[in-house]
């Protein structure tokens, strides 16, 4: 058993999200492929989950009460491999398998690989319907837990979204709570570029959603947020977290080369004086 | 079509089955809105607790019953066949990849479904969930089988695809011999040496009628429930194409990659035998009424006896 996140305060999860920052850029750097940009713009609301909402037990990775967490843009895996290694489902020498043949970090993260992942994504647009599928088991069996999801913005262009916006309304899911990563940036180009999306927040509310909008990276907004949509229990809540893609790296920043890409070694270096 | 008497529909057979498990708080049914044709709606009157409507959502239906099945239920997802295959890349993904136990169901499949013409008439299921690692693919014949398979999945390893049909055909099956139907087993209705006729689904009234025909002809055949196109009984084909050296498929599927695709497959690794596939050659059907479609695209029994014939000239 465990109960709800770690117990930290809000300076303290900063400096967590700092570390995983660093690690984030260390495991793209280390097999030079992968996701740096949107795991950068997710780690902070990640690390609000993990260290101040989730109940998990990195001890027994397979415990059925636990809550979920979907993580629907799979890409953003070095994200979520940096704060399992800090909420303890990995070591830190599990973080250099990214990517890198019979790793548990595999590309993208799977549930059948990694402890402490409870979703095979890599193809967006699927996880909201699995939340969907794991709150309507929690009522089932009766279970207070909950199912957190994370979409990317330019996920929402994929139209099993929006079958799951409806369902979730519909069904009204109350232990279902969703994130959107709003930075702004898909994989060729800006999202404005590729496919307009206009105000996200009045989209989810035009569907019947509880939706609260917040600065991604101020984790005092973030772990307000988290509790702001714990309360919400009449149906599915949704917070827009307006992100910058590449957080705390200056190069990367707003840069869509940066949303699949690894540093060169002179980059690396200047990432990790940035995030000392 | 006219329903032969005594018949039955193998989707009759799905439902039936469920509402048998109805006592099961394991199970759970999902439906995109066409429950009153694959008959889920049999469970959902009975326990509506444990039914999910996802509307006309297949993407969507098929991730909620990934995360159920996450969770540890046992899931029966059904829409019409055709439906099932926009959410090719949900299944492929989001239920075979981490291998979690949904058992889909696709109703209303092959031409066999009839007026409703091409665009319902999914004749390339069998061959797509055949690809995917994990999945085990029936396809049962009449409703008595298709009932004691589905209530055999339910303790099934492996997420699965059901093919049923929507219209009645005479049964193969009693309850009593339905009961020795194992999953990945072909059942054997009726012994011959001259030639052996692998069937599924509707065609296996077909390739009985193929049987009498032939044996009105002093030729004998072994005619098989091959159920199961996978994992595919290779043992009995590999022993059919010993003792019998030739043999005919029959389905209600393309004759591309279905059963007739798994047996060419079978053969060419192993035992070799001449193979005459019966199915849809490699075209689209039209709207017409069931007998009409079977034997316009060459599938009825009077087809597969005439393939018989030409295997085994080619012995």
């Amino acid at each position: 058993m465990s109960t709800r996140g770690m117990g930290l305060e809000v300076e303290e999860l900063e400096a967590m999200a700092k570390r995983c920052r660093r690690n984030i850029v260390k495991m793209v750097h280390g097999i030079g492929a992968g996701h740096p940009g949107g795991s950068l713009s997710a780690i902070d609301m990640l690390t609000g989950l993990y260290g101040h909402r989730l109940r998990v037990d990195p001890s027994d990775d397979g415990w059925a009460d636990r809550d979920r967490f979907i993580m629907s843009k799979g890409h953003a895996s070095p994200g979520v491999y940096a704060i399992l290694h800090e909420r303890g489902f990995l070591s830190e020498d599990d973080l250099w398998t990214y990517r890198r043949l019979g790793g548990v970090c595999q590309g993208h993260v799977d549930m059948k690989w990694c402890p402490g992942v409870d979703f095979s994504a890599g193809s967006l647009g699927m996880g909201l319907s699995f939340g969907i599928g794991c709150a309507i088991a929690a009522s089932l069996d009766g279970s207070e837990r909950t199912a957190w999801v994370m979409l990317g913005d330019g996920e929402l262009q994929e139209g099993q979204i929006w079958e799951g916006v409806m369902a979730a309304v519909h069904h009204e899911i109350g232990n279902l709570k969703l994130i959107v990563d709003r930075n702004g940036i898909q994989n060729d180009d800006f999202c404005e570029t590729q496919m307009r999306m206009f105000d996200v927040a009045e989209k989810f509310a035009a569907f019947g959603w509880a939706v609260m909008e917040i600065d991604g990276h101020d984790m005092s907004s973030v772990v307000e947020a988290i509790d702001w949509a714990d309360q919400i229990t009449d149906g599915p809540a949704c917070i827009v977290m307006h992100t910058v893609k590449g957080k705390g790296v200056s190069f990367m920043e707003n840069n869509p080369k940066f949303h699949g890409a690894s540093p060169d070694d002179d980059q690396f270096a200047l990432a990790m004086e940035e995030l000392q | 079509m006219s329903a032969p008497s005594g018949g039955g529909a193998s989707r009759d057979g799905y439902g039936a089955a469920l509402l048998e498990m109805v006592d099961d708080d394991r199970v759970v049914v999902l439906e995109a809105d066409l429950g009153k044709s694959t008959k889920s709606c049999l469970f959902r009157t009975e326990k509506p607790s444990h039914t999910v409507s996802l509307g006309i959502a297949e993407q969507n239906m098929m991730l909620v019953a990934a995360g159920l099945a996450s969770s540890g239920y046992i899931h029966f997802a059904s829409t019409f066949a055709i439906f099932t295959e926009r959410a090719f890349e949900q299944v492929r993904n989001g239920i075979a990849r981490p291998n979690l136990i949904v058992h889909l169901c696709g109703s209303h499949g092959g031409i066999h479904t009839g007026t409703d013409g091409s665009s319902a008439q999914s004749i390339e299921d069998l061959a797509i969930y055949r690809t995917l690692p994990n999945m085990t693919v029936l396809h049962p014949s009449d409703d008595v089988s298709a009932k004691a398979l589905t209530l055999a999945l339910r303790d099934h390893g492996t997420p699965s695809y059901t093919r049923t049909a929507r219209n009645k055909v005479a049964r193969a099956y009693s309850e009593e011999s339905a009961a020795e139907l194992v999953i990945g087993k072909g059942h054997v209705l009726r012994e011959g040496t001259d030639v052996a006729i692998l069937a599924c689904g509707v065609l296996l009234n077909e390739a009985k009628e193929a049987a009498d025909i032939l044996s009105a002809k002093g030729v004998q055949a072994t005619v098989v429930d091959m159920h199961t196109i996978k994992p595919l009984d290779t043992a009995l084909v590999s022993q059919l194409a010993s003792t019998c050296g030739a043999i005919v498929t029959a389905e209600d599927h393309s004759i591309i990659g279905g059963l007739g695709g798994a047996v060419a497959e079978c053969l060419a690794s192993g035992t070799l035998a001449p193979l005459e596939r019966v199915g849809v050659q490699d075209r689209f059907g039209e709207s017409g009424d069931s007998d009409e479609l079977l034997a316009m695209l060459g599938m009825k029994a009077c087809d597969i006896a005439a393939a018989a014939d030409r295997a085994i000239s080619r012995k």
